[in-house]
């Protein structure tokens, strides 16, 4: 069952595994670093343009939200309890937790989609058809807004130019930054989840075989890495995105 | 000798599980009340707590070797730095005048 798969340049199983754990890590970090360009334009942006990442954020459905921010975290667990199995050599039940992770995994995508659609129909994908159904903002930066004119960027249509509270389409500008940051942060994040599901998929094979046991598991832990971190990107997106000024 | 894997009990995995929705579900409601400036504070906060449970326990950092805690540490350490000099330079500039402009 268990294969003698001790790579000569390892004194123990110990060793290869922490080494193995430590590369994993590397590489994480590195995807830290990745998303944190992204986190860091969030907040620049957001100091700077506060009213309107409460606009836009206002158009987010938190119910979807939090049963997504659910539904990972279950996904997690059952990806600890595949990497647990696998330290046990029960490789039929990493099998099982594998499965269950894959379809948490792609419940969490199916209702990003949703929401995806959503956003589409209700013309937030940002691009000159962009718009934003609103607003309860009586003033934007200390202008007026006024309701019923033409909409889009300052500078598109004529009508614009003529545009006598210059404040709505500011809000829409703004508020396009907003939907930037959501579709490219929530976009990479789900990209790296479709990996993840991916590379679950695959261990699935060597599973069936019986590879894993308490010595050789590294493909497990260092793919479960993996799949906490994406849940960790998550963690952050949720309250930066979802839940931005809903009091009030 | 070689098979020393710490292998942790179900009852830590169901009780960060559980820990995580109980955040979640308060990060939620504390959302819906106005607390000025603490929202984000409090947001943050227990996004870094669920975020540290999730790297302790099911990432198992506090039981891998000191290297690795190490590697994570100074990651999460220059993620701050990189921000912090970046957002140093967005809230200083137009501070000092521009010479010969």
């Amino acid at each position: 069952m268990a294969t003698d798969n001790l790579a000569h340049h390892f004194d123990s199983y110990e060793q290869q595994r922490e080494s193995a754990s430590l590369g994993v890590w590397i590489f994480l970090v590195t995807e830290i670093m990745f998303f944190g360009g992204l986190f860091t334009a969030y907040i620049l942006y957001r100091s700077k343009y506060p009213e309107a990442f409460i606009a836009g954020s206002h158009q987010l459905d938190v119910t979807l939200g939090t049963v997504n921010t659910a539904v990972l975290i279950f996904s997690s667990l059952t990806m600890a309890m595949a990497v647990r199995s696998a330290q046990l050599g029960k490789n039929k039940a990493i099998v099982g937790f594998l499965v269950a992770t894959i379809v948490l995994g792609s419940a969490f995508l199916g209702i990003k989609a949703t929401e995806y659609h959503h956003k589409w129909a209700e013309h937030l994908i940002p691009g000159p058809n962009f718009h934003l159904e609103q607003t309860h903002l009586p003033t934007y930066q200390g202008k007026p807004v006024s309701a019923g004119l033409p909409t889009g960027i300052v500078g598109d249509s004529p009508a614009d130019v003529a545009l006598p509270a210059p404040a709505r389409s500011d809000i829409q500008a703004h508020a396009q930054l907003f939907f930037f940051l959501y579709f490219g942060m929530t976009g990479l994040h789900a990209f790296h989840m479709i990996i993840g599901v991916g590379l679950l998929a695959w261990l699935i094979v060597p599973s069936l075989r019986g590879r894993f046991d308490a010595n050789n598991h590294n493909y497990v832990e260092g793919i479960g890495l993996y799949w906490h971190f994406v849940d960790i990107v998550w963690i952050f997106l949720f309250p930066l995105l979802y839940l931005v000024g809903r009091h009030g | 000798m070689s098979s020393s894997t710490h292998v942790l009990p179900l009852r830590v995995y169901l009780f960060v599980f559980f820990s995580l929705l109980g955040l979640t579900a308060v990060t939620v409601a504390v959302a819906f009340l106005d607390l000025g400036p603490f929202n984000n504070v409090v947001a943050l906060g227990i996004a870094v707590l669920k975020a540290t449970l999730v790297i302790l326990f099911f990432m198992h950092v506090r039981y891998a070797t000191r290297l690795t805690g190490l590697v994570v540490a100074s990651g999460v350490f220059w993620l701050l730095i990189m921000v912090g000099l970046t957002l140093a330079d967005y809230a200083t500039r137009g501070w000092l005048g521009v010479a010969g402009r």
